[in-house]
């Protein structure tokens, strides 16, 4: 039972990662529709960034502003001198140029900061763990990002159906050329839609830092994941990422933690614990599957 | 305000424009008339700089835009109902109408949400209503309203009441005399020649992308053989 609980925790956590990428590369494929196979160098920038700059001052503050701000530069710099001439292309280019990206990039950080992983660590007044269900011991830092993705999310949700640009945003995706015809500067709003979801990528970059290891390459795995959120969520949809963060988290995390267990009550433990293992290594896609199987739009259709 | 010259242009290897001209004075009405596929939407499209013309000039209060990006040319003070509305469905009526308003011109009279509701009653009833669920006369009153929130200096209407119920249509049309009767300059694009007649200042025919007449309403009343041999009636 208290095991349970902490891989629901657990769940919710990668859910709320999952969520940070998700959002912003869900905005970019459904008002710009483009593939950004780059989305996961940006979170690999954002926890190079805070890593190095928390080793070199100790300030985590810093560390995070550093994060935030160098995957947003990136960001805005990418969408403007790359990417900005690929919107009109075909989606196949898009994915050829941001892959490029992707070798740019991994390349670029081994030559700046070497192979060997960076280590980045928990700053003080958030480690150590409180008991929040009596009996389960879980940690203030992995609680902290709970928390923090669900103020993102709050925020988002603000910010897209109750401000201005939230409303160009959603018009956009669906009449480009009639808001520009309206007046409005689509490069302006496309620059700050990118720069947004750079800065969330970012964000879940610095903040995976502390809990496994900085390291060239860590944005590639994760990126296949955010790829099979959004496609559960719906294209374009913020909250269908958000429902597909929660339930790819929730699956990919459970099965892992409890598969090869239940698969041991049938068959011998070794062959248990491979089949677990491969299992739960193919749930969300199984996932991806079935939903697609069922809404072939995924969950929320942005374009109704 | 707005003067077009030999405008030209063209849909990748087709070319619709060869040469189009026509010119609207500050408040007035002006029609372009023309069977489909005679130009009439392209030319819109082309001033709007949604599609890049071939040749020609298109100036408008005193600059040239030509071939300028769709946004610049809007913020100079053309506001556009296109044809096919193209209202923004996944927003609601208010929505669509506040996204984009601006009043970039600093008009003192400036369009507000009141008085776009007051002037479409039918749209006060159902402003948290999503536009893509509106009927099509809504929808014309919605696209209406929401480039009138530009606070433009000429509205551009791209079939103003194609497919719409008759009723629908007289509102319509009474809701163009009034903002002309308002000193809005209004180009326009439809098929209802009596309405068109009554309200215009000036008309314009375009048939294979050329400008072949033009002509006050009287003018047009004299030469009955032009509207049967331009516009098939």
């Amino acid at each position: 039972m208290t095991l349970l609980a902490e891989q629901l925790l657990n769940g919710l956590q990668l859910g709320v990662m999952l969520f940070l990428l998700a959002a912003g590369l869900t905005l970019v494929f459904g008002i710009m529709g483009l593939i950004n196979l780059a989305h996961g160098s940006l979170y690999m920038v954002g926890a190079f960034a805070s890593a190095w700059v928390q080793q070199r001052t100790g300030s985590f503050a810093l560390a995070v502003l550093a994060g935030l701000a160098a995957a947003g530069g990136t960001g805005i710099a990418v969408e403007a001198l790359v990417l900005r001439r690929l919107y009109a292309r075909e989606h196949m280019d898009q994915v050829l140029a941001t892959f490029g990206l992707i070798m740019f990039f991994n390349e670029l950080m081994a030559i700046l900061f070497g192979r060997q992983p960076l280590m980045a660590s928990i700053p003080g007044f958030l480690s150590g763990s409180v008991e929040l269900i009596p009996g389960v011991p879980y940690p203030v830092f992995r609680l902290a990002i709970i928390l923090v993705g669900v103020a993102v999310a709050i925020g988002l949700y603000y910010l897209i159906s109750h401000t201005r640009i939230g409303m160009l945003v959603r018009a956009g995706a669906t009449h480009r050329d009639m808001v520009r015809a309206l007046g409005v500067d689509i490069v302006l709003l496309y620059t700050f839609v990118f720069g947004l979801g750079a800065v969330l990528a970012g964000f879940a970059g610095l903040l995976t830092g502390p809990l496994l290891s900085v390291q060239v390459g860590m944005g590639d795995r994760i990126l296949i994941t955010t790829f099979v959120v959004i496609v559960i969520g719906g294209v374009g949809s913020v909250r269908g990422a958000l429902v597909g963060a929660m339930l790819v988290g929730m699956v990919d995390t459970l099965t892992r933690a409890f598969l090869p267990g239940m698969l041991r009550g049938v068959m011998p433990a070794s062959s248990a614990d491979a089949l677990g293992a491969g299992l739960s290594s193919m749930a969300i896609f199984i996932l991806m599957a079935i939903v697609l199987l069922v809404r072939p739009r995924g969950l929320f259709p942005a374009h109704g | 305000m707005l003067r077009i010259e030999g405008l030209q242009a063209a849909y990748g290897h087709s070319q619709v424009l060869f040469g189009l001209d026509l010119h609207i004075g500050e408040g007035q009405l002006v029609t372009l008339l023309g069977r489909n596929g005679m130009g009439k939407t392209t030319t819109i499209r082309t001033v709007m700089g949604l599609l890049p013309p071939r040749a020609g000039r298109v100036a408008f209060a005193g600059a040239d835009i030509t071939g300028m990006a769709p946004e610049r040319v809007a913020r100079r003070g053309i506001g556009l109902v296109p044809e096919g509305r193209m209202v923004f469905p996944t927003l609601t009526v208010r929505e669509n109408l506040i996204a984009t308003a601006a009043n970039r011109l600093r008009r003192p009279d400036a369009w507000t949400l009141d008085r776009i509701y007051s002037l479409f009653p039918q749209l006060a009833s159902r402003t948290q209503q999503r536009a893509g669920t509106l009927s099509g006369g809504e929808q014309q009153m919605l696209a209406i309203g929401r480039a009138l929130m530009t606070n433009p200096r000429l509205v551009i209407l791209d079939e103003a009441t194609e497919g719409l119920a008759p009723l629908i249509r007289d509102e319509i049309w009474h809701c163009i005399a009034a903002l002309k009767a308002a000193g809005q300059a209004i180009l326009i694009v439809d098929k209802n020649l009596a309405a068109l007649k009554r309200l215009a200042d000036r008309h314009f025919i375009v048939e294979k992308g050329r400008t072949v007449w033009q002509g006050s309403s009287a003018e047009l009343d004299a030469a009955p053989n032009l509207a049967h041999r331009y516009l098939g009636v």
